[in-house]
């Protein structure tokens, strides 16, 4: 990630009469650093692939033994929400892509363009989960009865997802899941903001050019990433079974 | 610049619409039941939606052998976590409330 916004300061490099020179100097050509650094990225990609892993794993487990709890508390879950949000966040990805895009043919100002759109579109999708969220958790405060608390623990409402015995703490695992996976994605996508500004900024004052735009392209395959793994959560957690 | 490949803007929105009618797919195999088919179209949806995003928005196509090896690597190590807890979990008495062990 250190690479992300990384600026040379290559002010001894020959020929940069003190401009600041994209190339660092233990690299020896800009095509090396940019593979250098891509792959860098991937792998830090690769680490996260695992670092979700764990919880697609937990999910597998749960889900192939307690099938009915799981599809219970899909169902509660809004697809059209869930459908709305993968539009959104898809059409964050292609902002994002036409955003390296632009970089790669340099057009400064679309580079600032479509960041910020990524940014918005970004911004909206962390907006609807703020909703979902909300829908779940804001029951479970106060006292008397916790109609709807959708939150796992002791005031968890198992009437509202209609079940009861066993199903209706199976179902309390599925809602763990569905924090807990959402939840790291959107932090993801939180920390994911802040690194896009960053970049715009550095677009706007014109620190890249076709030949070095490494971090622009670097943080897209970071929003890219987080993209594919909405991609899974969403048939996962919000279409279980037949609606 | 060998390997530093532009892509036209085209591939790009090609590749867009296709991740949304792919999602509509996947929403609309919801409505009916097909049993655990399901759940197979679910998963080779997504799996093809996020083929479609390494290959193309993040440029794998067009990258060096190494990001190859590296994508393979990471996804072959979660299978090798998935295969391995699953052996574990399917040849025990789980879940434990089912088999009226608890």
């Amino acid at each position: 990630m250190a690479e992300l916004g990384a600026q040379a300061h290559g002010t001894h490099h020959p020929g940069s009469a003190g401009a600041r020179d994209p190339l660092q100097h233990h690299f020896t050509s800009l095509e090396q650093q940019r593979e250098a650094s891509s792959l860098g990225m991937w792998v830090f990609i690769a680490q996260e692939v695992l670092f979700f892993g764990g919880l697609f794993a937990t999910y597998t487990v749960y889900r192939s033994s307690y099938p009915d709890a799981f599809s219970a508390g899909s169902h509660h879950l809004s697809w059209r929400v869930g459908f709305f949000n993968t539009l959104v966040l898809i059409g964050s990805s292609l902002t994002m892509a036409l955003g390296v895009y632009s970089a790669a043919i340099g057009k400064k100002g679309r580079v600032v363009g479509f960041i910020l759109a990524t940014i918005l579109l970004g911004s909206l999708f962390l907006g609807v989960k703020y909703v979902e969220y909300g829908e779940k958790i804001r029951p479970c405060f106060g006292d008397g009865l916790h109609t709807g608390c959708l939150v796992p623990g002791a005031r968890f409402d198992a009437s509202a997802v209609h079940l009861e015995g066993p199903a209706a703490g199976h179902v309390q695992i599925f809602f763990s899941l569905y924090f807990a996976m959402t939840g790291l994605h959107a932090l993801h996508m939180i920390i994911g903001v802040p690194i896009l500004l960053w970049i715009a900024r550095a677009a706007w004052q014109g620190r890249y050019s076709p030949e070095y735009h490494t971090p622009v392209e670097l943080v897209g395959l970071y929003w890219h990433f987080v993209d594919i793994v909405w991609i899974f959560l969403f048939p996962l957690l919000y279409l279980i079974g037949s609606h | 610049m060998s390997s530093h490949h532009v892509v036209s803007w085209k591939v790009y929105i090609g590749v867009f619409l296709a991740l949304c009618v792919l999602t509509v797919i996947t929403v609309w195999v919801t409505g009916h039941d097909f049993g655990p088919f399901n759940l197979v179209v679910a998963l080779g949806v997504a799996i093809t939606k996020a083929t479609l995003v390494v290959l193309y928005f993040m440029h794998a196509r067009y990258s060096p052998k190494l990001t190859g090896i590296v994508i393979a690597s990471s996804i072959a190590f979660f299978t090798i976590l998935l295969f391995l807890l699953l052996t574990d979990y399917l040849s025990r008495p789980w879940p434990l409330v089912s088999e009226g062990l608890l």
